[in-house]
């Protein structure tokens, strides 16, 4: 019993350690999106609301312009559909990881962001035993920050003294340190300069606004090229 | 009373990202068993997924207008050279967006 409940305290500290830098980031994006809405005349109960139940970053920036712009239903799940098409790469990343997480799996599939796939797509620290409650936690605890840093920028986000600029970059950061582990532990490359090739090509070509769902069919394309030689490869 | 079109908007945007997220799940991951091919894209994809969202993060950096993306390009490489150095996680991150701070804030 003491032993159960000290490993999964090992989970619990450990998530708690890697999910730092997506606070320091959030806490930033959050805060601001907070500040964002309540400008627009969206009060703290529209801050937590869409935290809680839509927990995308760039989406919810999105949403206060669809909100103050009054759009129609279609305008706003065409542009969701744009915008978070991405997160089906992390579901199909993560089928066989979170396989068997039971009672977990699905907060853990709802809370699958950006920033939660960049920490839960590898192994868990070593000294982690239960997988699946270290990647629940990472989720919780980031969409914590999360909420917490929009009521808080709703409430009281304006009169904060000092300059918070560029703070924000700690999740561009955090993903350049997992994308250079996973070049480390790997001796493909040829997924990972797929995905800076394709999307570096598709920004120059499509733009900033309109680049990722081009990106998203280069790269599938080029990894399904992969998988034929693969196959092709074990046949022969 | 909020109004009911703006609670419909925020009910639609995660439905559909919500949805986006399960949809993987939903379809593969009933009694049959995963195909290959999904398994093996689940393989790979997460290499490219990494690289697309670097991207995606400096997407509205300009290079020809100032400052030229340095801030964002200089601070990448400290975190890059850093990381390949130190291999500390926290370090790297802390480190590279201190020095973001200090580039946009006092700098350019």
């Amino acid at each position: 019993m003491f032993l159960k409940k000290s490993k999964n305290s090992e989970a619990l500290k450990k998530a708690f350690i890697a999910s730092l830098p997506v606070m320091a980031g959030y806490s930033v994006l959050s805060i601001g999106f907070g500040i964002l809405l309540n400008s627009k005349g969206f009060g703290v109960g529209w801050a937590l609301a869409m935290s809680v139940f839509i927990y995308a970053g760039s989406m919810q920036y999105l949403a206060v312009e669809l909100l103050a712009g009054g759009v129609s239903l279609i305008t706003a799940a065409l542009t969701a559909l744009m915008v978070n098409a991405r997160h089906l790469f992390y579901g199909v990343s993560m089928i066989e990881r979170y396989k068997n997480a039971g009672k977990k799996k699905p907060y853990m599939i709802f809370a699958l962001t950006d920033e939660v796939f960049s920490l839960c797509c590898g192994e868990p620290p070593a000294g982690v035993e239960n997988k699946h409650l270290y990647y629940f936690l990472v989720s919780l605890f980031n969409q914590c920050y999360w909420v917490i840093g929009s009521v808080i920028g709703s409430l009281i986000g304006n009169i904060i003294p000092f300059s918070t600029e560029g703070i924000d970059f700690a999740l561009t950061a955090l993903f350049v340190t997992v994308f250079i582990d996973q070049w480390r532990n790997t001796d493909n490359h040829k997924p990972a300069i797929t995905g800076i090739l394709a999307s570096a090509v598709c920004l120059l070509i499509f733009g900033a606004d309109n680049f990722l769902i081009p990106a998203m069919l280069v790269i599938i394309i080029v990894l399904s090229l992969g998988y034929r030689r693969k196959e092709s490869g074990q046949n022969a | 009373m909020p109004d009911i079109h703006s609670v419909l908007l925020v009910g639609v945007i995660a439905l559909v990202t919500v949805g986006l997220r399960f949809l993987p799940f939903a379809v593969f991951s009933g009694k049959n068993k995963t195909p290959r091919f999904i398994i093996y894209l689940g393989t790979v994809l997460p290499f490219a997924v990494m690289g697309m969202l670097v991207i995606y993060c400096l997407r509205n950096i300009s290079f020809l207008s100032l400052p030229f993306g340095l801030p964002e390009l200089i601070s990448v490489l400290a975190v890059v050279l850093l990381h390949l150095w130190k291999k500390n996680t926290l370090i790297s991150i802390i480190s590279g967006t201190a020095c973001y701070i200090l580039l946009v804030q006092l700098v350019f």
